[in-house]
């Protein structure tokens, strides 16, 4: 299929040796009456073909507002991108005019979302949302669109695709309602694909179905897959490397084994040590002390001092770059040997 | 255990919703079968989760318990005691006993009232536990006691975190000093880091109080922390019911099983070679349960008896604690937690 993309967009699998999708010292500010919010303060992080990137984080640490910006669906103003740059495969994406921007959005980058029913139109039917996709970036007729919306059904396992094609989204359950967001996000066969909590409003044994179809749709089509979660156990599931945010920054990014063997963030610690252990009933959880910083505010130096068991005087003043340790491995914490080494 | 012991007796619980048709003449045409024969004990200082998927019946047995639904049969004793069939000053007297803490701290809290207002209202209705000049000392004395400044008792809640307002809704369930408290998704709400401290918190209020707690919730590693019974509910009924590690180590049930195998664990290693028991489909709708066994539209182990009989929860040969399956046997899936 030609695509009808401005040739400052390579096409797929074009450009050598970039990354599929590299977000590099990403900041995002929200301008509003009470003061500048900091909601993004220097991402970085890469996703490549098959490639599953879990960025986690609690509410505020800036995960979601970063994912939006990649799809280009923030509110601006009030958000203002002052520094930064989005390269999908080599193509700075900020710098692109609106009209390319649109020819990358849902075709080639697709996000689905943590709540399916309010994402999805109530008043029209869920094929002809799906097939809205075809008709307004493929020019495809009703009835073709149609019948691509009950391929797409199927693909995502929704059961008698072909009957339920015509019922609107609120005769489905909370697992069905979340494949056909699936179903939309990939219906042009996108090269990336964020999913922003999409299991959190779920039940485990339906997050189990979901986890497993996302799991064999990439391996069908060789997605990056950005996976935006606060569960820990989702993320050892499915994760093949991980950035932690904490306060709009990453805080660690790592391969998913070293992370759970040996976490480098004071942070990314105590959230380890804080899920309950079968050999730990009866005792006191381990609990990160405080409470998240305000955005409006943020700490002097490290953002997580004030909670950290590691402090020193020069992390109230100094903010840690994200230290090298090796490869793909990198803490934001100026005493990352200690944490690695479990001393403290 | 003593029978004295013995705070909470459920029998037969029935909760139905009816479902009418029509706007002036109203028949019913059926009923949502909430919570459909729900039976269990609970004793002093003893904690029992209650876990089960979305519309599987356990927010429903929790508004029961706190009699704010009446049953539609069966019975709860609060020490021996029917707060089913209680009326007027006697209802309000039991009332006292058990008290709750909500899901979202976000909205069970009225903002336009203070925190002492808010902590201090049970007061207001149970006017003989605390005299008017006292109530100021003794809320701040429950803001000290569930970690708040007592200093901030003239604030409003939106000057407080998600973690701190569940603090706030905690102090107000413990303010009549109840021997029973149900905890309906405590902590679901909260971030990650936060949810340990309010455990904790809750855990040294049940030492210091000696409360019993129902504890509902749907993350399974954080009810196996702070159980000592599990009952698994599934279409308004429970499947199985043991202690944590009968329930977590042997589950006797394949609803149990399959549920238990759905959790991620935290620990990437071994991951491809995990076993995973994933369900297909969705819950039938408590409206029209499958005859027989609940679970058998979903069940792998289902046979004809599974329709025609209904698997009453009962301990089974091979297992050491109660389940619902004509076919139980103990499995241990996985270690979660």
């Amino acid at each position: 299929m030609k695509r009808t993309s401005p040739d400052v967009l390579p096409a797929e699998g074009g450009h050598g040796d970039h990354p599929l999708l590299a977000v590099d010292n990403l900041h995002v500010e929200f301008r509003t009456r009470a003061g500048v919010v900091r909601a993004v303060n220097g991402v970085s992080y890469t996703v490549n073909p098959g490639e599953t990137l879990a960025v986690l984080g609690e509410s505020g640490s800036g995960k979601s507002v970063t994912a939006q910006a990649i799809m280009g669906i923030l509110d601006m103003p009030p958000a203002v991108i002052p520094k930064g740059e989005i390269r999908f495969r080599g193509t700075d994406l900020l710098k692109l005019s609106e009209e390319a921007r649109t020819q990358v959005r849902g075709q080639r980058i697709a996000m689905i979302f943590q709540d399916a029913l309010s994402a999805l139109n109530p008043v029209f039917t869920v094929g002809w949302q799906i097939s809205e996709m075809f008709r307004v970036h493929r020019g495809m007729s009703k009835s073709d669109g149609m019948k691509k919306a009950v391929e797409l059904m199927d693909r995502v396992r929704i059961p008698a695709a072909r009957q339920r094609v015509n019922d609107y989204p609120h005769q489905f359950s909370g697992g069905m309602r979340q494949r056909i967001m699936i179903a939309m996000s990939i219906a042009l066969d996108p090269e990336v694909l964020i999913a922003d909590e999409p299991t959190t409003a779920l039940d485990v044994t339906v997050q189990a179905q979901i986890m497993e179809l996302l799991a064999d749709l990439q391996r069908e089509s060789q997605m990056g897959l950005i996976l935006i979660t606060h569960d820990l156990g989702v993320v050892a599931d499915v994760a093949d490397k991980i950035a932690v945010m904490y306060a709009g920054r990453i805080v660690e990014n790592a391969p998913v084994h070293d992370i759970y063997r040996a976490p480098a963030h004071p942070y990314t610690k105590g959230l380890l040590e804080s899920i309950p252990r079968v050999d730990l009933k009866g005792q006191d959880l381990y609990a990160i002390k405080g409470l998240p910083p305000n955005l409006l505010e943020l700490p002097t130096g490290c953002a997580f001092h004030p909670r950290c068991p590691y402090r020193q005087d020069n992390c109230v003043t100094d903010s840690p770059p994200l230290y090298q340790i090796s490869g793909w491995r990198g803490s934001a914490c100026h005493y990352w040997r200690e944490v690695l080494d479990g001393e403290q | 255990m003593a029978s004295s012991d013995r705070i909470l007796e459920v029998r037969d619980l029935v909760k139905h919703f009816p479902l009418n048709q029509g706007i002036l003449f109203k028949r019913q045409i059926g009923a949502i079968k909430a919570v459909d024969g729900v039976s269990f004990d609970l004793h002093r200082g003893e904690t029992l989760g209650i876990v089960g998927e979305s519309g599987c019946g356990k927010s429903t047995l929790a508004k029961v318990l706190m009699a704010l639904e009446r049953p539609t049969s069966g019975s709860v004793k609060i020490n021996g005691r029917d707060i089913g069939r209680a009326k007027g000053a006697e209802l309000k007297r039991m009332r006292r006993n058990i008290q709750m803490v909500m899901q979202d701290p976000y909205t069970s809290l009225n903002p336009r009232m203070t925190v002492g207002d808010i902590v201090g209202e049970p007061y207001e209705i149970h006017t003989e536990v605390a005299p008017k000049g006292d109530r100021r000392k003794k809320v701040q004395d429950l803001l000290e006691v569930v970690g708040l400044n007592p200093d901030h008792i003239n604030r409003y809640p939106h000057q407080f975190s998600g973690g701190q307002r569940q603090r706030i809704g905690i102090a107000r369930g413990l303010a009549l000093q109840p021997e029973i408290i149900v905890c309906d998704e405590p902590v679901s709400a909260l971030d990650v880091s936060i949810q340990a401290q309010v455990i904790n918190l809750l855990e040294r209020l049940q030492n210091e109080f000696h409360l019993a707690y129902i504890f509902i919730a749907h993350d399974l590693s954080v009810v196996r922390h702070i159980s000592d019974r599990v009952g698994v509910m599934y279409l308004g009924k429970f499947v199985e019911l043991g202690k944590d590690t009968e329930i977590y180590d042997k589950p006797a049930h394949p609803y149990t099983q399959a549920l238990l195998s759905a959790v991620p664990v935290p620990d990437p290693e071994g991951r491809e070679q995990r076993e995973r028991i994933i369900l297909q489909g969705d819950p039938p709708s408590p409206a029209n349960p499958p005859s027989g066994c609940r679970f058998r539209t979903r069940c792998w182990k289902a046979q004809e008896i599974c329709a025609e009989e209904e698997p009453l929860l009962q301990i089974r040969p091979g297992t050491g604690h109660e389940s619902a399956c004509h076919f139980a046997e103990t499995h241990d899936v996985v270690h979660i937690g």
